[in-house]
C-alpha cells in the first residue's frame, strides 16, 4: 500500500530533487519574511514560497504519483493554479490596507504638533 | 533509491518546519497588524507544502485534499484580515 517504495530510481531520484528545491526556496522566501525591514520589502519574500516552491512540489507529487499509477495524475494543478491567481490578490488587499493605516498615522502625526 | 527519496523528505519536511517556523515568529514578533497577517499568510502557505510532502511520503490522495483546503481557507483568511484593518469590519 505504501508505494513509495515501487518507485523506479530515476523517479525517486528526480521526486526527490524536486521536493528539496522547492523545500529549500520556500525556506529562503520565510527567512526573507523574518530578515527585511520595512513591511513594504517583506511582502515580496514570501511569494518565492507561492509561485516556485509551490511549483517544484506540486510537480514532484504530479510526477510520484504519475509514475506509481502508470497515468497522469495532474490534479496538483489546481493547487497551483489556486495559490497564484489568489496571492497577489490577497497580497494586494493586505498591502492597500498597510497604505491606509500608514496614511492616516501619519496625518494624525501631522496634526499633533499643531494642536500642542 | 528509495531511502534516499525518504530521507530527502525528511529534509524537506524539516525544511518546510523551518519555514513555518519563521512565519509563526513574524505572527508573534510582528511590530504591526499587517505583519502578524503576511505571517499567518506565509504559515498558510508552508503548512499546505508540508501536507503535499506528507502526501507523497505516505502515497494517499488524501493530504492533497487537505492541502487544498488549507490553501483556500489561508486565501480567505488573509482577506478577511485585511479587510478588516481596511474598514473595521468585514462583510459590509
Amino acid at each position: 500500500m505504501n508505494g513509495i517504495e515501487h518507485l523506479p530510481p530515476w523517479a525517486a531520484a528526480l521526486t526527490a530533487i524536486l521536493v528539496l528545491i522547492g523545500a529549500f526556496v520556500t525556506l529562503v522566501g520565510s527567512l526573507g519574511l523574518l530578515r527585511l525591514g520595512t513591511f513594504y520589502e517583506r511582502v515580496h519574500a514570501p511569494t518565492l514560497g507561492t509561485t516556485l516552491g509551490t511549483i517544484f512540489i506540486a510537480s514532484a507529487s504530479m510526477l510520484c504519483f504519475s509514475v506509481l499509477q502508470s497515468r497522469p495524475v495532474l490534479h496538483e494543478f489546481l493547487i497551483v493554479a489556486l495559490g497564484l491567481v489568489t496571492t497577489p490578490i490577497a497580497l494586494t488587499v493586505l498591502v492597500g490596507a498597510a497604505r491606509f493605516r500608514d496614511t492616516a498615522e501619519r496625518a494624525a502625526q501631522v496634526d499633533e504638533p499643531e494642536d500642542g | 533509491m528509495s531511502q534516499l527519496l525518504i530521507y530527502s523528505l525528511l529534509a524537506a519536511q524539516l525544511l518546510l518546519g523551518l519555514a513555518i517556523g519563521c512565519g509563526a515568529f513574524r505572527i508573534l514578533l510582528g511590530p504591526r497588524a499587517q505583519d502578524r497577517v503576511l505571517g499567518f499568510d506565509t504559515l498558510s502557505v508552508n503548512a499546505m507544502l508540508l501536507l503535499l510532502t506528507f502526501g507523497i511520503r505516505s502515497g494517499e490522495v488524501l493530504y492533497f485534499e487537505a492541502a487544498l483546503a488549507v490553501a483556500l481557507f489561508g486565501f480567505v483568511g488573509t482577506v478577511a484580515f485585511a479587510k478588516f484593518l481596511l474598514r473595521g469590519e468585514v462583510i459590509e
